[in-house]
């Protein structure tokens, strides 16, 4: 499939005064709660490994206190590992000297925060030209791109207002565009929609959903809400206490979780609209398909539920977006994924 | 016994003597040797402190009045302020004390402006620095709590009497607040923000003069605010080493009792505080709109 963007590989990290002898501790199988009791070192991240897919979103999603926000910053080297690999496009980021980490930082990667952080003595545009005046880029043509950007998050209009005269979703726009603007081919989403409101929380995903249709960054995104993750993610990793429980695709943790934790967590899941027909289809066998009814691979249960309920088909044939069948779906395989 | 308890165990009196005259008598060596390299480092402070009071007390004063109104007016853009300070220079000018008042405003001018010159350089380096902080930390209490006569011994021991040694005493007792205040305003600004900037790549100085400078600039002013106000209160300490103004005419006053020389003179010092203040704090006011209400 696509290649591997970024490569996370037995990544550690501990707080404290002296992380690398705690390290030994914890690679000799100490635990998190004992490491802060006996040793008072924080285990922030525990032997993490993972690959994360050119032009996918990977979300990363747990409790607070879990890591996730130390596991993307290790990705821009915000915070320096204890042990450990950061390879992105096949440079390990940890090896770079300050001129090209800056360098790193200023054209491949853009960062969104949950609480905005926003220059506050800076207009709209100036925040969102800001990725650029760094890298010292002609004011005329930060300025072209900039409104561009501006433009697509929907905040025309609103160029030379200040942030703290605009709403915590309109300020998260901005935080969009001046990431967007800096046109990194890697967008690190630190809980970016975790502090606004529901139906803007909404607004936001679609907005991003509808962007990455288009613009095919990597993107990895943090979050605590597990629904967020099942909407954006194209691969979910769910950590706990800076251990990683499980990565798949949304489907496989709905249907297979491995951990207990991972069970609590997606047991009041609505399955329908999180499950695509793709993701629980058999193989074509040549089973009985009278009265069959097509369903498109990528369609979720409840796009064609009602219609299953009212047909009453025998079985539902999954089909690709040129119209060759390739799966099969049975009522009842059906009704069991939902009934659970 | 008893002795050792009701009398605190002392040095002799030969042996405190001895440290306090090799004290002063290393200092005067010192001072005899490096006292003119010294001035002449401060000649060129000493030649702009000149030719800055003889500008304002040799121009026509409405011209001067003019054009104090203006930077009144443009740094608080508050009519009010603008005729308070017009009443007061005129009543300052009838009552004699324009030329001491012109004086006392080139030298606050000249300290505020040295204050901020290194003060904020300072402060930037305490910011920056845990070891700059340590150092700095004790050396801004001894200043702001030595009583000012003191370091006005060796000041005077070393240059003499006149406008540098004053003008020296004066940065002395007056810089400390904005040092202060520009290491807390810088330490203050949001994690966050500077996250944000390490993350689009800044490099130490973008950081320093696109987010660090400019979000801690409102508590860097009110270091300024601070500064010009202890900077007019030494003014009256200062006159007692050579230093024109009206801190003369207050010390004259004190000595011969002259109640209402005093008065006038302290109270022109007051309006001149006034105006400093309310003009600078407006000023400081202005420069953080954005941080809340409506901009203009």
């Amino acid at each position: 499939m696509s290649e591997i963007k970024i490569q996370i590989k037995n990544l550690f990290k501990i707080f404290g005064k002296n992380p690398k002898s705690a390290l030994e501790k914890v690679k000799n199988g100490v635990n998190k709660d004992e490491l802060l009791e006996k040793h008072n070192h924080v285990l922030g991240l525990k032997d993490i490994n993972l690959d994360i897919k050119e032009k996918s979103i990977q979300v990363v999603m747990g409790l607070s206190g879990s890591g996730k926000s130390t596991l993307i910053r290790h990705i821009n080297r915000l915070i320096e590992p204890t042990d450990g690999s950061v390879v992105v496009d096949g440079d390990d980021v940890l090896k770079m000297n300050d001129e090209s980490l800056r360098n790193f930082r200023r054209t491949k990667t853009a960062m969104v925060f949950q609480r905005f952080a926003l220059l506050p003595h800076k207009t709209v545009l100036e925040n969102t030209k800001f990725g650029l005046h760094i890298q010292n880029i002609d004011e005329k043509e930060s300025d072209i791109r900039a409104r561009r950007w501006i433009d697509r998050v929907g905040l025309s209009g609103y160029e030379e207002k200040y942030p703290q005269h605009l709403s915590g979703g309109m300020q998260q726009r901005v935080g969009l565009a001046r990431a967007l603007t800096n046109d990194g081919e890697i967008l690190l989403m630190d809980e970016a929609f975790s502090a606004l409101d529901p139906l803007i929380r909404k607004d936001m995903q679609d907005i991003l959903l509808e962007l990455q249709d288009e613009l095919h960054k990597t993107v990895v995104f943090i979050t605590h809400d597990l629904d967020e993750a099942l909407k954006i993610g194209d691969r979910i990793a769910i950590l706990k206490d800076g251990i990683m429980d499980q990565e798949g695709i949304p489907a496989d943790i709905l249907l297979s979780p491995k951990t207990q934790y991972v069970k609590d967590f997606v047991e009041d899941v609505n399955r329908a609209r999180v499950i695509k027909a793709k993701h629980i289809m058999s193989k074509l066998n040549g089973q009985n398909r009278d009265n069959a009814m097509l369903v498109d691979q990528d369609d979720f249960i409840d796009r064609f539920i009602d219609k299953v309920i009212s047909e009453k088909p025998s079985c539902l044939i999954v089909k690709n977006k040129h119209n060759d069948e390739i799966g099969y779906l049975s009522t009842k395989r059906l009704s069991e994924i939902l009934k659970r | 016994m008893e002795d050792f308890l009701s009398e605190f165990p002392e040095l002799s009196r030969e042996t405190l003597r001895f440290i306090k005259k090799g004290f002063d008598a290393s200092y005067r060596a010192f001072s005899r040797e490096y006292g003119d390299t010294i001035e002449a480092v401060f000649d060129p402070v000493l030649y702009f402190l000149v030719w800055f009071e003889k500008l304002l007390q040799n121009s026509p004063w409405p011209i001067v009045l003019i054009c104090f109104l203006a930077v009144i007016y443009f740094g608080s853009r508050k009519i009010s302020v603008t005729i308070g300070s017009l009443f007061a220079f005129l009543l300052i000018g009838i009552f004699g004390m324009w030329e001491d008042t012109m004086s006392t405003v080139s030298i606050i001018g000249v300290c505020t402006m040295l204050s901020i010159g290194i003060g904020i350089p300072v402060g930037v380096l305490m910011a920056k620095s845990e070891r700059a902080q340590r150092i700095c930390t004790p050396i801004l209490d001894v200043m702001q709590t030595m009583p000012s006569f003191v370091y006005l011994i060796p000041v005077v021991m070393l240059l003499g009497i006149g406008k540098i040694p004053g003008l020296l005493a004066v940065v002395i007792y007056a810089i400390p607040p904005i040092i202060r205040l520009t290491n807390l305003g810088i330490r203050e600004v949001d994690k966050e923000v500077l996250e944000a900037a390490d993350a689009f790549g800044a490099n130490p100085r973008q950081k320093l003069f696109q987010v660090q400078l400019p979000l801690a600039l409102p508590t860097i002013f009110a270091g300024i605010n601070q500064t010009i106000m202890m900077a007019l209160a030494m003014v009256v300490i200062a006159s007692m080493i050579g230093v024109k103004g009206l801190g003369q005419p207050v010390l004259k006053a004190i000595t011969n009792q002259y109640f209402a020389m005093g008065l006038f003179n302290g109270l022109a010092i007051v309006a001149l505080a006034i105006i400093f203040d309310r003009v600078s704090q407006s000023f400081g006011h202005r420069i953080q709109q954005h941080r809340s209400g409506s901009r203009e």
